[in-house]
């Protein structure tokens, strides 16, 4: 018994008009015409931070206050939580998966809506039932092993057994294939045929551009939480999706000041890094670069494509499951602690300051000096005056607003915690500083205040490697750009050869 | 400026140590009301809850730097028995130099609290389980040295007959009372340990490193904070502070018994959280578990002076340790 829900011209859903904001910054803005017919893939592209998970997620019912409306068949719905939303027959399959692995595969497929007789699991029934859906997928496992068992794409098959089983229509795929090898991404293309042709609609998110050309039947593209279009893929060629996708104008200044360059501080040379998740695929495998003294070296690259596992690597954070040459100011060097990086004069800004960042119940002080209490301590003993000096000295210099040095950073903005985040690192005088995503979740204001930080650096003979997903800011803060795809190098440019395209290109591979 | 005077106070009703004395003054209040025929209003009443809670109190302290760690120490009950026995061992049967004896039994307690502690930072071992394990495995520990007997001062003969020996000096000084029969030598011990846990957690860089690995462990990390070094000395801290607690407890008994501390840990811990301390980590102080220690103390002393059965007051402090807990909730 399939649940009807399709409307009129095999429309399953529709999306109108849909904003979204969180705490005053807009992510999506009058985001329209997302509309998905059965039987089709809908492939939905943009840069990181483009708004697509949003989207994805005011659909799956994890965000409840947006504005706009939705429609699912000819119906307007809204939902108010995820089990409405599955209810309605929208399932996401996120990039992590959302199964019990401790489970065996048929309790995992109809978890929460177990078949029963009086209350007495119907075991069998379910165990059935099972087979039948992963049959239907082509699929021969044995549905009374624990799902952990399985290899990490058998688990992605049992997450879409698990939306049949819901009768789901409207199917999400959150970049299904990341995790994938070539030989289970053909499995996941056959299985997505079949749903096709059972009538379900598929919305894909794939930042990798051979994919998007195979299986794709319209695409839609948002730019900075707007949509900018949707065609039908015969009528999109690659150069035009990519205009669509990174076409936005350059409207920030980026007072980039190029300094003289030194003598090389870094040379890595194969460097490789196993996957941090375990997986087979490696996150980094044998890159080599190097950086020379007050020079920005730009990594680019989405989402998976390493290059954040590279800096981590660097930085010793997986400790010694890291292969591969780096030589650090003339000496030899190889990561094996944090703490061992930074006394060679490395320095890691993390991408992510509220979880790796900072500690968010100590003040403002305790937080600037923890990477290099030593110095503010002899024999053990804390000495507050010195550290509190520094703070000052150091809040003025990063220009931070604050009520006072001893309040706790999780009251500061967004931006002054970044700013409390690169105090604490500047204290510890790396030769190299290692920056992942500087500047996200930061205010304008804030962001010009670290550019002139890095020219300040770079000024002084500092090198600076560089993640960004903001195009623009990669662009004008760069000297030199590498592009990142799956692990591996694949494109090198100097600023003046690089253009937004181009870098694209070579991260889709 | 009105606005900025309303907020400060508002800050200060909200701040931990103002919730912990809040309970604290309640319990107080309701000590003036029932105070037994004036017995409350006697120093020496005072003076015997100090007594009373001073074991505590100094299992407290350890504890208090574990659970700032982000940890949780389960083993301190069996350990305290464990050096109790030991010290009753050492000094009454056989004889040993009591400064020996003592340096003797905090090297046993800071060997079993950093044995959990390299369990838990070199193998990754969740602190309840390993210090569960070190709880178990302690109380056996106990056990076997003492035969499963009190250590005291009848000492079994060769022919099976038991022969009574003197109290040696030790027992008689650490439990004796100074400053006029005004306060004990056990309460001077526990206060000691205060300044110790004091000066460790907010003079010492390790203090720092403490908060910062409860507050958050991977951030600390990748500071270059020796997360491994650091909680391993804090649960060795905390088996250094139940050692001190083993021997004065030995003392206050004038034995060794292999079955004391039992359910210690629950009572150190509430002591903490009463305070206030937060059980997630990276949160709390030292003073905090003062309060929570007195807090408790004054519970069970008003219900003893006033004549309550043992069956009304284990339910009394039951809820008294809810509200308390309850109290500090509702204010934030």
């Amino acid at each position: 018994m399939k649940k009807d829900v399709t409307g009129k011209n095999g429309c399953l859903l529709q999306m109108q008009h849909i904003c979204k904001d969180f705490s005053g910054a807009q992510v999506l803005t009058d985001v329209n015409l997302f509309d998905l017919n059965a039987g089709e893939v809908h492939i939905l592209a943009g840069e990181n931070g483009a708004g697509k998970s949003t989207l994805i997620k005011i659909l799956a019912g994890v965000h409840t206050d947006y504005a706009g409306s939705i429609n699912i068949g000819s119906k307007p719905v809204k939902f108010s939580s995820i089990h409405e939303a599955a209810a309605a027959g929208i399932s996401v399959i996120h990039q992590e998966l959302s199964l019990v692995p401790t489970m065996d595969v048929a309790e995992n497929i109809f978890l929460g809506r177990e078949k029963s007789r009086y209350q007495w699991l119907a075991k069998k029934e379910m165990n059935k039932l099972a087979c039948e859906l992963l049959d239907r997928l082509g699929l021969n496992i044995d549905v009374s092993r624990n799902v952990e068992d399985y290899p990490l794409s058998t688990q992605q098959m049992i997450e879409i057994c698990k939306a049949l089983a819901f009768d789901c229509r409207i199917i999400v795929m959150d970049e299904p294939t990341s995790a994938l090898t070539d030989v289970e991404v053909e499995k996941l293309f056959s299985i997505i045929a079949k749903l096709k042709q059972n009538g379900c609609g598929i919305i894909y998110i794939t930042h990798k551009m051979e994919e998007i050309y195979r299986i794709a039947d319209r695409i839609t593209v948002l730019r900075d939480g707007r949509c900018i279009g949707t065609a039908k893929t015969s009528e999109l060629d690659q150069s035009k999706l990519i205009q669509w996708m990174v076409g936005r104008e350059l409207n920030q200044q980026f007072p980039r000041h190029r300094s003289k360059n030194g003598s090389v501080v870094l040379k890595v040379k194969d460097f490789s890094v196993a996957d941090p998740a375990g997986k087979t695929m490696p996150a980094v495998s044998s890159v080599s670069f190097s950086v020379k003294k007050g020079e920005i070296l730009g990594i680019a690259g989405l989402q998976g494509s390493g290059n954040s596992e590279l800096l981590n690597g660097l930085f010793g954070t997986y400790g010694r499951n890291v292969q591969g040459n780096i030589e650090l100011d003339g000496r030899s060097y190889n990561p094996k602690t944090p703490s061992n990086a930074i006394s060679s004069g490395l320095s890691l800004l993390t991408n992510n300051r509220k979880t790796t960042g900072l500690v968010l119940g100590m003040n403002i002080v305790h937080n600037t000096t923890l990477a290099a209490l030593k110095k503010y301590s002899s024999a053990g003993w804390l000495r507050p005056s010195k550290e509190l000096e520094t703070a000052q000295r150091h809040s003025r210099s990063l220009n931070l607003k604050s009520a006072g040095l001893s309040m706790r950073v999780d009251s500061l903005s967004g931006g002054n915690q970044q700013k409390v985040a690169i105090a604490k690192w500047v204290e510890t005088e790396p030769k190299v500083f290692l920056l992942d995503e500087p500047t996200r979740g930061v205010d304008i204001g804030a962001k010009h205040d670290i550019y002139e930080l890095m020219n300040k650096w770079t000024a002084n003979g500092i090198a600076i490697v560089l993640i960004t997903s903001e195009m623009p800011e990669l662009l004008a803060m760069s000297d030199r750009i590498i592009v990142m795809h799956r692990g591996r190098i694949t494109a090198e440019f100097t600023t003046d050869q690089a253009s937004q395209e181009k870098i694209l290109r070579a991260a889709m591979g | 400026m009105l606005k900025k005077a309303a907020k400060f106070s508002n800050s200060w009703l909200t701040s931990p140590v103002t919730r912990a004395l809040g309970a604290l003054t309640i319990i107080f209040v309701i000590g003036l009301i029932f105070n037994a025929n004036g017995a409350f209003f006697k120093w020496g009443t005072h003076r015997d809850m100090l007594r009373a809670v001073s074991v505590y109190g100094i299992l407290a302290c350890g504890m208090t730097l574990v659970i700032i760690a982000g940890g949780i120490d389960l083993s301190v009950g069996s350990i305290l028995a464990l050096t109790a026995v030991c010290f009753s061992l050492f000094t009454i049967h056989k004889g040993f130099n009591a400064f020996v004896a003592i340096i003797a039994c905090l090297c046993i307690g800071t060997l079993c609290g950093v044995c959990s502690g390299a369990f838990i930072a070199k193998f990754r071992i969740q602190p309840f389980i390993a210090t569960l394990a070190m709880m178990v495995f302690a109380r056996g520990v106990a056990k076997w040295i003492s035969g499963g007997q009190k250590i005291s001062t009848a000492v079994q003969q060769a022919d099976g007959t038991y022969k009574y020996v003197d109290v040696t000096a030790i027992f008689n000084l650490i439990n004796s009372k100074i400053f006029s029969d005004n306060i004990t030598v056990v309460t001077m011990i526990f206060f000691l340990c205060l300044l110790v846990s004091w000066v460790l957690l907010v003079k010492l860089r390790y203090g720092r490193y403490v908060y910062a690995i409860g507050g958050n462990e991977e951030a600390s990390r990748l500071s270059g904070v020796p997360v491994a070094t650091t909680k391993i000395l804090a649960y060795g801290m905390s088996g250094l502070f139940c050692a001190i607690a083993g021997i004065c407890q030995a003392a206050q008994e004038l034995q060794g018994d292999p079955e004391a501390g039992i359910a210690y840990e629950l009572s150190a811990i509430a002591m903490v959280v009463i305070g206030g301390t937060n059980l997630q980590g990276g949160r709390g102080s030292i003073w905090l578990t003062v309060i929570g220690v007195l807090t408790i103390g004054y519970v069970e002393k008003i219900l003893s002076i006033n004549a309550v059965g043992e069956d009304k007051r284990l339910m009394l402090t039951g809820a008294i340790v809810m509200s308390a807990v309850l109290l500090q909730k509702t204010r934030k």
